[in-house]
């Protein structure tokens, strides 16, 4: 009777496994883990990797989008002047803006950690107020800082007998102001990320270094900078990715101007495909920003991968 | 013989700290004088904010001294506070804020449960393309998307441009990445005992992640969430491209094009939404600083 019964329940249980086969499936650990992930993978296939191929698409059509033009709008971009031009100003406003940011806030971590524990807090706080402000309305108050007539500069500069300068009026100037404000933005960043690598070296180094009879300066050189190679590494190319693609800051201090003398890759293609509605073009141009993504991500990739292998 | 020695060392050290000291207390003073000097400058264009919004346009355009207010008035805040136009870009920016924090969330927090806990077919692969697609700026995106929405718009009828839901869209590809990749790192520090233990004890997955996970993880649920927040209501590219007339707009945009009118410049005005626009950031800012700063190293370290 009991063998029957067990019998008969066992072969339910086996019939029902079949019919429930999707079910199963569901219940599999992967299959929930897929689950979960779904959304994310959606998000990023539909509204990132999609679009990007979309601009390669949309780079090869005349401007009215009607006829495959192929690499005709590069040709096009290749003789004309702006171009170069904002090939040579997207150059010099990232690595000339990222190599301050780093030297500034490299200085700016060491007197940090250099102070008592009680007041660092306090002193971070202000200092990180930059990048907190959105950096559209941090501009706008630099905007009326470097306002020519009324503002505050060229009336502090005034006082000392200084001429007025055309902040944002004159080629050179306005670059200075572009690289300026964004370092103003980005510096307390890369204060941050030091002043944490700083708080991990251990103070042991230090005492060694010292007994040995290091001066700061070999401190510095054979102790600190060693030991915070990955994270300046990694801080220094994220920046230089974000700088690149910079927008905001150029748009609303000089909209590219004087004369196209201030845009980068992200204005100009706006400038371009927006505001001129050429797509293609603007697409186009912003494509050119893909080279130094690549870089980066191999650089980020190989990274990780070592990391990999070491633990 | 021991006592002697330790006694004879003891002078000489002596001297020793005392000029170690003084080296200390000159490096102490001129830390403090850098820090006071880097301080001004990062201080100067909020405080500059401040002083302009306390002034009359009278008061801007008189040749006075500009670092001081002389005749302090709150007309401007006045004048913003009660403005129909402004108020209508504040609640955008709140609504599209909460609602991107929402999806935010609900998208990446199962999902960095997922990559960090559970293995499935090719989800090393995602996490780290997660972190890639946080490196694709929204500057090479927004012309591609602009032309797809707008080929959407035409062919379901569906006008996703100029209104302030598009922005629902798009802002969580900014988010999303980081959040998840921060919340990674979260949930693979948490001890791998915890979760086996609950499971042993009988709960399913989605129990884990909510009763374990979200719990012990919350500081990093934080920093996640004030992360989203700061980038949504900081996107200035996003809602100047998708968005143009004035009820759609949300903060930046809509101080930057409704108060500049041509070549005249109310820079009282400006700077008031200026300020009254950081205001939110540097409020969470002010009281969550440490999750601020968490959020903001586990990102990049963790990498």
């Amino acid at each position: 009777m009991v063998d029957v019964a067990l019998q008969s329940s066992q072969a339910a249980v086996r019939t029902a496994r079949k019919q429930s086969s999707l079910r199963n499936l569901l219940n599999r650990k992967s299959t929930i883990a897929f689950l979960m992930a779904l959304p994310l993978i959606l998000l990023i296939a539909t509204l990132v990797i999609y679009p990007a191929f979309y601009a390669i698409h949309l780079a090869t059509l005349n401007k009215s989008m009607a006829r495959f033009v192929g690499l005709g709008n590069f040709e096009f971009l290749f003789k004309r002047e702006t171009f170069w031009l904002v090939v040579k100003q997207s150059c010099i406003f990232a690595i000339t803006a990222v190599v301050f940011k780093a030297l500034i806030g490299f200085i700016v971590a060491h007197f940090v950690h250099n102070i008592p524990a009680k007041g660092q807090r306090k002193w971070r706080g202000m200092l990180l107020v930059p990048w907190v402000i959105p950096p559209a309305m941090s501009t706008l108050a630099w905007l009326w800082l470097f306002d020519p007539s009324y503002s505050a500069f060229n009336y502090t500069l005034g006082l000392f007998g200084a001429g007025p300068i055309p902040w944002t009026g004159d080629a050179n100037w306005a670059r200075f102001s572009v690289i300026l404000v964004n370092i103003w933005v980005g510096a307390p960043f890369f204060m941050i990320m030091y002043l944490a690598a700083l708080k991990s070296v251990p103070d042991q180094l230090y005492e060694a270094a010292a007994i040995d009879g290091a001066n700061w300066w070999q401190r510095i050189w054979y102790v600190t900078l060693p030991m915070m190679r990955n994270i300046i590494a990694i801080t220094t190319l994220f920046s230089l990715i974000v700088t690149f693609a910079n927008f905001d800051i150029v748009r609303i201090l000089t909209a590219g101007g004087p004369l196209d003398h201030t845009h980068i890759f992200a204005t100009w293609a706006f400038r371009v495909g927006i505001e001129g509605s050429d797509i293609p073009l603007g697409a186009s141009v912003s494509l050119f920003m893909v080279p130094i993504l690549a870089v980066a991500a191999i650089f980020i990739l190989r990274d990780i991968s070592k990391r990999g292998n070491e633990a | 013989m021991t006592t002697v020695t330790l006694d004879k060392a003891a002078p000489t050290r002596k001297v020793k700290y005392g000029s170690m000291s003084r080296d200390r207390t000159w490096a102490l003073r001129w830390s403090y004088l850098f820090l006071v000097i880097f301080a001004i400058f990062s201080l100067t264009p909020p405080v500059y904010m401040l002083i302009t919004s306390l002034k009359s346009s009278a008061e801007i355009s008189a040749a006075t001294n500009p670092w001081w207010v002389f005749h302090p008035t709150i007309d401007n805040y006045l004048g913003l506070l009660t403005s129909n136009q402004f108020l209508r870009f504040f609640w955008n920016s709140a609504m599209v804020s909460v609602f991107v924090v929402t999806i935010t969330m609900l998208i990446s927090v199962p999902a960095a449960f997922a990559l960090a806990r559970m293995r499935f077919w090719g989800s090393t692969v995602l996490a780290t393309g997660v972190f890639l697609t946080y490196l694709i700026p929204e500057t090479l995106l927004f012309i591609p998307l602009f032309k797809m929405f707008a080929v959407i718009g035409d062919f379901t009828g569906i006008q996703l441009i100029n209104k302030w839901y598009v922005l629902l869209i798009l802002y969580p590809t900014l988010t999303v990445p980081f959040c998840t990749w921060i919340m990674i790192g979260y949930f693979a520090s948490i001890p791998k005992e915890l979760d086996e233990a609950a499971i042993i004890d009988g709960a399913s997955w989605f129990q884990t992640l909510t009763r374990i996970f979200i719990p012990v993880a919350l500081p990093g649920l934080i920093a996640a969430t004030i992360f989203a927040f700061t980038v949504s209501w900081a996107q200035f590219l996003y809602p100047l491209v998708f968005t143009t007339s004035t009820d759609q707009l949300v903060m930046p945009v809509g101080i930057i094009t409704t108060l500049i009118k041509g070549d005249v410049f109310n820079w009282g005005q400006i700077m008031t939404g200026a300020l009254l626009g950081a205001a939110p950031p540097l409020i969470i800012y002010a009281f969550l600083m440490d999750y601020y700063i968490a959020g903001l190293t586990a990102g990049a370290t963790k990498g």
